[in-house]
């Protein structure tokens, strides 16, 4: 059993539908890349995934490890291991780091019936991410993403991630706004985190991310569909020629169907 | 108006029945006088209305129908409150504690200070009798009986309350705690504690005003409190009003400050039904430094009201309000900011922010600012925000696997905690955030949280 089954996904957000039919299958152990020119629904896709309610599914299904992916509400879907790492994450003043993270994986643990976890224990097991993340420890006390720098919030993503430990790993456009170094070390926190009972799908507009994260397999999203998969040489190819020439082919496979 | 009338006469009677009840004030004749012009005064202006500019926003009509009596007098140094009642409002490290029932002096509950020399912490009625020298020239200098009604009847009604005194230079660590117990009753009570604050040229003190009530029964606590910071002078005043849904409370702190003194002011409220809480700095001399934080939390059908009145009267003065409110139930709040700069007072900068968040669709929130200014040369800005829970922040917690519930909880605390984390880190910023936690509509999932 897939992992990750996608079928035939439609959504609309307000009267606009994004989604149009998405299929996609996604094992354990594997990498997927997103790609496509924007607006073309990538990011509904994540939103889509992480239950987002503002986006409405009117036709499809998604499976998750075999359950209901959309019948569940965010927190369900992130204690059954779905996290994605957001676009823009959100400033949250007067709430630090630590209890932010101690709290979202206690509220986990005791889901699957794990004794929750305390501060003496947690705080080690923070620092060690933190390490990974190469972020300062001050992260700990400072209130969630208030403040930091667009680098700072998306390697407190990763850094988030890896503490939760999640089993599907959803990256939306991580890259963005990321210079090189914090796209190394971004890059090196996903890449610890590759294993063969995770999946991991990065959505992104640029191929650079995927010299450092290099999928298993790319898709290109364009108009709510995936037009085109294959293995990490279409990102090259994607990336020379543009979206362009997989515009024209998708949509001339739409006139002739 | 008519309903105030209707309700003089029982608080004449009251009046003098108070004179002849207390030894303690026939002793003091030096106030009698004032005592006397402020029931006078209280008489001519009654009971504000919704007519009164100041008061639109508040109806102080239940607390002028109500028929208070004063409460019974004490039969032992505790006031029929035990040492258990208390435990709970007992905390480690302080300078001094007083315990105030039904607006009267428990010595037996009280702890006073040891080994500050010139530090004076005691009961207001006893240092009226001792101490007239140092009281005199500050009781009723500064809080207005001539216009505000409350004050008026307090002036007029105070039994007691707490006497505060440090001599030039003394930087005290310790905090003060000032406990105001409202013990219930079969029939409605009213207690007007009065407090008086000096701190001399060049000293420190920190001082919490903490208002509770033990058992159920309708209370009405009319509070002022008068501040004075001297030169140099820095005061971190703390006030809780956690009293039952029962409960009236009006209180007045009226604060005046002189040159380059600072008064960090931080109000949290979370009890009663109707509550004013009236925060009126006077920046008399230069350089003074005021900041007026706050936070008030309303639940149920509770009615929290808070008056600003910040006068800058000096040049090179600076005054920073902020004031948090969360109105959950049919609760309401009011904000009301007056800043007023006097002519000459060049070079203020005053600040005002007052942000809402309504998690309920019932709750009301008004807010209005009021500046008044006749100097050419300031810097006054104001904003205020009612809002809903951020729906963006609520998805972020909720997709790292918080539910609803407990990811309110955690917002709700967030957004009280701007009002902590502009006080000292200390044993009383903590005490405080325990209190806020309790009080938040999502108590129990924070609490988990925290």
């Amino acid at each position: 059993m897939s992992m990750l089954e996608i079928r035939n996904l439609h959504a609309r957000i307000e009267n606009h539908e994004i989604l149009k039919g998405l299929s996609l299958t996604v094992n354990a152990g594997e990498v997927h890349s997103i790609m496509g020119p924007n607006g073309s629904g990538k990011s509904t896709l994540a939103q889509v995934l992480a239950r987002r309610e503002s986006y409405v599914v009117t036709e499809g299904e998604v499976l998750l490890d075999g359950k209901d992916l959309l019948a569940m509400k965010p927190e369900d879907a992130a204690c059954e291991g779905v996290f994605m790492a957001f676009q823009y994450p959100i400033e949250i003043a007067g709430i630090s780091n630590a209890y932010f993270l101690r709290a979202a994986l206690n509220a986990i643990r005791k889901y699957h019936g794990k004794r929750e976890m305390d501060a003496m224990d947690f705080i080690p097991f923070y620092k060690e991410k933190m390490k990974l993340l190469e972020v300062d420890e001050s992260f700990m006390t400072r209130s969630v993403n208030e403040g930091f720098s667009g680098g700072e919030k998306k390697r407190n993503e990763i850094l988030q991630m890896a503490l939760l430990e999640p089993k599907l790993a959803i990256l939306d456009e991580t890259d963005s706004g990321l210079d090189i170094d914090a796209m190394r070390i971004v890059a090196n926190g996903v890449n610890a985190m590759r294993s063969p009972d995770r999946a991991i799908i990065v959505i992104t507009h640029y191929q650079r991310l995927l010299d450092y994260i290099v999928p298993d397999f790319v898709h290109v999203l364009v108009d709510g569909r995936i037009v085109k998969s294959g293995g990490k040489e279409l990102a090259l190819t994607l990336e020379e020629q543009g979206y362009v020439g997989v515009e024209a082919e998708a949509s001339a496979t739409a006139v002739a169907v | 108006m008519s309903t105030a009338i209707q309700q003089l006469p029982s608080h004449l009677e009251a009046f003098l029945q108070l004179q002849q009840q207390l030894p303690v004030h026939r002793q003091e004749p030096w106030f009698r006088g004032v005592r006397e012009g402020a029931f006078t005064s209280f008489c001519q202006l009654g009971f504000p209305t919704v007519h009164d500019e100041d008061w639109r926003f508040t109806s102080v009509a239940p607390i002028a129908q109500t028929a208070f009596h004063l409460p019974e007098i004490p039969e032992d140094e505790c006031n029929g409150v035990t040492e258990g009642d208390v435990a709970p409002y007992r905390l480690e490290g302080l300078a001094a504690q007083l315990v105030f029932v039904n607006g009267r002096y428990a010595p037996g509950l009280s702890r006073l200070p040891a080994g500050h020399k010139g530090l004076q912490v005691s009961s207001l009625a006893e240092a009226m009798l001792k101490e007239r020298g140092i009281v005199e020239p500050h009781l009723a200098r500064y809080a207005d009986s001539s216009k505000e009604a409350f004050t008026a009847l307090n002036t007029a009604f105070f039994e007691d309350g707490a006497f505060v005194f440090l001599p030039r230079g003394l930087a005290l660590q310790e905090p003060i705690y000032l406990l105001y117990l409202n013990h219930g009753s079969a029939t409605p009570q009213i207690a007007n504690p009065r407090n008086l604050i000096v701190v001399g040229e060049n000293s420190q003190a920190t001082i919490l005003e903490d208002y509770v009530s033990l058992g159920a029964g309708v209370s009405f606590s009319n509070v002022v409190t008068e501040v004075v910071a001297g030169e140099q002078a820095v005061l971190h005043h703390y006030r809780i009003e956690r009293e039952s849904t029962d409960a009236f409370h009006i209180s007045t702190m009226r604060i005046q400050q002189e040159r380059s003194s600072t008064v960090n002011s931080h109000s949290v409220l979370t009890g009663g039904a109707l509550v004013r809480n009236n925060i009126q700095p006077v920046l008399a001399g230069e350089g003074g430094n005021c900041l007026i934080n706050g936070l008030f939390i309303g639940n149920g059908r509770q009615h929290l009201d808070n008056y600003m009145k910040v006068e800058h009267r000096s040049a090179h003065c600076a005054s920073h309000q902020f004031y948090n409110g969360i109105l959950d139930g049919e609760s309401r709040g009011v904000f009301h900011g007056r800043i007023l700069v006097c002519k000459g007072a060049q070079q203020t900068d005053s600040k005002q922010t007052n942000r809402n968040l309504l998690p309920s669709d019932t709750a009301q929130m008004d807010t209005k600012p009021q500046l008044e200014i006749f100097a050419d040369d300031v810097k006054c800005t104001h904003g205020a925000t009612i809002g809903q829970i951020d729906e963006e922040a609520l998805f972020y917690l909720r997709s790292r696997g918080l539910d609803d519930a407990a990811a309110k909880g955690l917002l709700l605390f967030a957004f009280a905690s701007e009002c902590l984390e502009r006080m000292n880190p200390g044993p009383i910023r903590n005490y405080l955030a325990k209190i806020i936690i309790q009080a938040l509509p999502q108590a129990k999932q924070s609490e988990a949280v925290l």
